[in-house]
């Protein structure tokens, strides 16, 4: 049988409702590239009007200053890239801290507001109302300067058993060493971990011994090592206490405002969560005899973490793009440090700041790729 | 068919079409041409700080006053002919010369320091330095500290995107001190943790320790060591390229030290007109064309010390003898008199 005959094009164009969206969204295609292209030029023009530097040399120049909270060696000698990357491992950690306190608190909070118990809720409700509507600069001024003022000062600070001490600049902890077999050891207590649980979960059986392999291990390699320890306990001098590690109330203050807030926002998804769950899948389980945790365990939060899941993503990003606050209360994260002092320092303002957004979209980007694996695990399987 | 005014997206593509097509091509032209663009416009932007006494602060009913607002009310006098005719746009030191690049400010009057880098790598020029001044020390008195050897190992606070970061780590890096740094985005919240007891030290620019210290709770705890240990020359900037507009900011500046090297004030200025002697015939703009020459109308150099006085008036009233700094003229005086303003002669 022969095939109609094709229209011609013109009136396949405008005629067809396929047409007329193909040529639309030409159109718009047009559009957006057209005003892309136009802002691109003119930041191009104008630059080169002005005579400002462009391009990316900048970070290999000696940035020429200090960065108070580090993870990586760095130096008033290392250059600008080097700082970018401290910054950018500062504000990871922070995240990733602040993402995994919140979670357990909001967790809670939300189980406490659904608690039948009135002072429970109540106090949950209060909290969850309160620091959702104060703005988080706010809370995070608070927790900062609220955590300094009543602090001692070094030479005045609590005493803990001699071995760490708490004042306003800190919490001064002592410090172990273990040289040369650091790493070795850390490696040997992940392999051990990564064995059982393998082990686990391939045979039914697991003997309660296994648990020693993650003990033991780590102890062979270090012994192999030669059994190297250096402990360090920190000493008052002049102004400040050398040695061992500290934990600055900059970064107290960032993790305890970014978790306490966010926690609020994600004790609502846990409530909306368990809320969702039919009332009949609980008077099922019930009946069946389970006891309340076990049913919250086995038959609501399965359920409720489809709900749960896709909300939570936001509230991640939403906790990683407000520790750029850091800022304020100077805690070296990546905004402080590159689009801050880099910027002053260089000039470079459009690199700078484009630079930081793409770091900042591709660290949400991951995020939300790793709940959407999480969130496949969990939603309903549809045919 | 439909009608076509029932469609909202055709009416979204129009508008978009018209805004991209007929949008202006922003600024590029105007680079150079600052001074036309002042007068036709018929005010002066000005940037300055979000707040420092003696520099540009708004008092209690929300003027700004200080020494480097003075300066530009004498850049609109000298201009427009009204000192009132300022627009003053308060700006951080994060976004300070993006705002002068990008045209949203003709002057940046900020106590910023003059360096190598900013006038060559950041297409900026400092056509004059209006302030002497360097990086000093506050601590608490009961630190017993006398000389900044003695802060090895010591927690300073510093305000964020400022030539003290960089000064201090030379200075501690050279000296084998080590320290520990404390970087806030704003100078009120610097100080603040310095008062709270987080620091040991805050330093800045000595006039902003000056001006930061009658701010604090108690004063008197607290002692500015009399050691400097950086040289921060404090000028206004401009854009590069633009040389007529660069000319009235020197030339302004000169002439207000012009004035008090021959002893022309606020008060005597009227008198001053009547004068025989020719350079201040020439200041005033009485004889000779000086004026012409810069674009400026023949009196300017009556308006600057008219309506805001000369170099001494605005160092007295702001951060002198006649303000609660109280801060020497030192190096600011008059080359004269030992100092490093100096104007070359005016003909």
């Amino acid at each position: 049988m022969d095939k109609a005959p094709r229209r011609p094009l013109l009136e396949r164009l405008t005629h067809g409702a396929s047409g007329r969206a193909v040529v639309a969204q030409l159109a718009l295609l047009l559009v957006v590239v057209l005003a892309g292209g136009w802002i691109s030029h003119n930041t191009i023009v104008n630059l080169q009007a002005r005579n400002l530097a462009s391009g990316f040399g900048f970070l290999n120049y000696t940035a020429g200053f200090a960065i108070s909270q580090s993870p990586i060696p760095y130096s008033e000698q290392s250059t600008y890239g080097r700082a970018l990357l401290a910054g950018l491992i500062n504000t990871i950690n922070v995240s990733l801290v602040g993402i995994v306190c919140a979670t357990v608190l909001g967790y809670i909070l939300g189980l406490a507001r659904l608690s039948r118990n009135i002072l429970i809720s109540g106090l949950a409700t209060i909290y969850v109302e309160t620091l959702r509507n104060v703005p988080l600069l706010l809370q995070l001024f608070v927790w900062y300067f609220a955590v300094l003022q009543p602090l001692p000062k070094p030479s005045a600070s609590f005493d803990l058993l001699g071995l760490a001490y708490l004042h306003n600049r800190g919490l001064q902890l002592p410090s172990v060493s273990l040289g040369a077999a650091g790493w070795p050891v850390f490696a040997a207590v992940l392999t051990g971990l990564l064995v059982v649980a393998l082990w686990a979960r391939y045979r039914r059986y697991i003997s309660r011994l296994a648990v020693l392999v993650p003990v033991l291990l780590p102890v062979f390699v270090w012994m192999v090592y030669g059994a190297p320890f250096e402990a360090q306990i920190p000493q008052l001098e002049r102004f400040n206490f050398v040695g061992g590690t500290v934990v600055r109330p900059e970064l107290m203050a960032l993790i305890v405002a970014l978790s306490t807030y966010t926690a609020a926002f994600i004790a609502e998804i846990v409530r909306a969560g368990i809320l969702s769950v039919p009332r009949g899948q609980i008077e099922a389980a019930q009946a069946l005899g389970l006891r309340r945790g076990h049913i919250r365990r086995s038959v609501v939060m399965p359920q409720a973490l489809r709900v749960i899941i896709p909300p939570l993503t936001s509230q991640y990003l939403n906790l990683t793009k407000n520790s750029s606050l850091a800022v304020a209360i100077a805690f070296p994260d990546l905004v402080s440090v590159f689009a801050g002092t880099t910027l002053s320092q260089t000039g470079q303002a459009v690199e700078i700041v484009g630079l930081t957004m793409a770091i900042y979209l591709t660290l949400s980007l991951l995020i939300a790729a790793a709940m959407n694996l999480a969130n496949r695990r969990f939603a309903l399987k549809e045919r | 068919m439909t009608k076509l005014y029932r469609k909202p997206a055709l009416g979204l593509l129009a508008a978009l079409f018209g805004y991209v097509g007929l949008g202006p091509v922003q600024a590029a032209d105007t680079v150079g041409a600052t001074l036309g663009l002042i007068q036709q416009r018929g005010e002066l932007f000005c940037g300055v700080s979000e707040g420092l006494s003696g520099f540009s602060s708004p008092d209690d009913k929300g003027r700004w006053t200080g020494i480097d607002v003075d300066f530009c009310r004498a850049l609109a006098a000298a201009t427009l002919g009204d000192a009132a005719k300022v627009r003053f746009t308060p700006l951080s030191a994060k976004v300070r010369f993006t705002a002068l690049q990008s045209g949203e400010i003709d002057v940046l009057s900020r106590n910023t320091t003059f360096t190598f880098t900013r006038d060559v790598n950041q297409a900026l020029d400092f056509p004059v330095t209006t302030y002497f001044d360097g990086q000093g020390f506050l601590v608490r008195k009961a630190l017993n500290v006398t000389k900044p050897r003695d802060l090895d190992g010591a927690t300073l606070c510093v305000n964020q995107g400022t030539t003290t970061e960089q000064n201090v780590a030379d200075f501690f890096r050279t000296r084998g001190m080590t320290y520990e740094l404390v970087t806030f985005e704003k100078s009120e919240e610097a100080v603040a943790a310095y008062e709270a007891g987080r620091c040991d030290v805050y330093t800045s620019d000595a006039s902003g320790l000056y001006a930061q210290r009658i701010k604090l709770h108690v004063p008197g705890d607290h002692v500015i060591l009399p050691d400097i240990i950086s040289k921060e020359p404090l000028s206004p900037a401009v854009r590069e390229g633009d040389d007529r507009w660069a000319n009235v900011v020197r030339w302004t500046h000169y002439a207000m030290l012009t004035a008090e090297e021959l002893g022309v004030t606020q008060a005597n200025v009227e008198t001053a007109r009547k004068s025989d002697n020719p350079d201040i015939r020439r200041l005033l703009g009485i004889e000779g064309d000086l004026g012409a020459q810069l674009g400026l109308s023949a009196d300017w150099g009556y308006q600057v010390v008219k309506q805001v006085g000369n170099y001494a008036e605005v160092f007295d009233r702001n951060v002198g003898a006649g303000s609660p700094l109280q801060i020497e003229r030192g190096e600011n005086a008059l080359a004269r008199d030992g100092g490093l303003q100096f104007a070359p002669p005016m003909r």
